[in-house]
């Protein structure tokens, strides 16, 4: 019951659908950190057990020395998002990485600050 | 004792704010993100599964079929404690299952009208008014495309009167930041009316 996605399916070949979720042992993002894909992350400092940890995360960890979305951590390590979430949950939760959710612009007041500063941040571009 | 963390807490991470960029196939989404972005437009491959209907099957095998959809985005450093992405939202329809995630938490959105096709931004322009998503409409100006002047989109599109729709040409950087300041000066006089 562990495994619906068997390691078996990796030799699906190249550009299977199957083999990224491998990288998760067939897990989704459910019990761990609601990551958005703007979510805002960063490596933490300190030392890290590299033998417990996947290839990829170990490269998720060195791309993250600054901060950077979930969505690029995707993109420039060419892994799908919802594979990345999974990893990213694990570091997270290891202690290993630092998250930050997105803004949501919900409080009246507070959201009119940070319009005013993504408008004069427009502006100045 | 301080941990070796202290200097990297979460306070000292950014928040991301996010900006649909919406229309039809090829109305030139991708374009205007990477007129205005800071970094070269990146593209995350999402992979889809879905059941594949209307397929006889004999087997007992499972149908399912794959398409691989690409998200477009870039970004804008606001300040250190801010960032903007902008989102190229996918255009063909049957990937609108993707929509809400993209839109969830999205300050508003940018509906880019192609005048030769208009009928193509039909169902982002619905999409955002059901779900109550602020958007403004900029009509691309494509060379030799037919221009309509934005009242005449307006009516096509039956749009309320205080939605802006303005003209733009998403090749060019300057015309994308006055659609993106448009968006931010709709969204802040909602705010006003709102209180």
């Amino acid at each position: 019951m562990s495994d619906r996605r068997t390691p078996d399916k990796a030799s699906d070949g190249p550009g299977s659908p199957v083999r990224p979720y491998v990288m998760t042992e067939g897990r989704e993002a459910t019990n761990t950190v609601q990551l958005d894909m703007i979510s805002v992350v960063i490596s933490a400092r300190g030392e890290v057990d590299e033998l417990s940890l996947e290839p990829e995360q170990l490269a998720i960890l060195d791309l993250c020395q600054r901060p950077l979305s979930v969505a690029e951590v995707a993109a420039r390590l060419d892994i799908p998002v919802a594979v990345v979430k999974v990893l990213m949950g694990d570091l997270i939760a290891r202690g290993y990485m630092l998250a930050r959710a997105p803004y949501t612009i919900q409080h009246p007041v507070v959201g009119r600050d940070v319009l005013q500063a993504v408008l004069d941040g427009i502006q100045r571009l | 004792m301080a941990s070796n963390d202290s200097d990297r807490g979460p306070t000292l991470l950014p928040a991301a704010l996010k900006v649909l960029i919406a229309g039809g196939f090829g109305a030139g989404k991708t374009t205007m993100v990477g007129s205005i972005s800071e970094i070269t437009p990146l593209s995350t491959e999402e992979v889809m599964t879905e059941a594949s209907l209307g397929v006889d099957d004999l087997s007992g095998v499972e149908n399912k079929t794959t398409t691989t959809v690409a998200l477009d985005f870039g970004r804008i450093t606001i300040s250190p404690e801010l960032v903007l992405y902008l989102f190229g939202t996918p255009g063909q329809e049957r990937f609108w299952f993707m929509w809400n995630e993209l839109a969830a938490g999205a300050l508003g959105a940018v509906v880019l009208a192609d005048t030769r096709r208009l009928e193509t931004c039909f169902p982002s322009v619905d999409f955002f008014e059901r779900r109550g998503i602020p958007f403004v409409v900029a009509v691309n100006c494509f060379d030799g495309a037919a221009v309509y002047q934005p009242e005449e989109v307006r009516d096509a599109l039956s749009l309320d009167p205080q939605i802006p729709v303005l003209l733009c040409d998403a090749r060019v950087r300057e015309s994308c930041k006055e659609v993106l300041i448009t968006l931010i000066q709709h969204l802040q006089s909602r705010a006003a009316s709102t209180v």
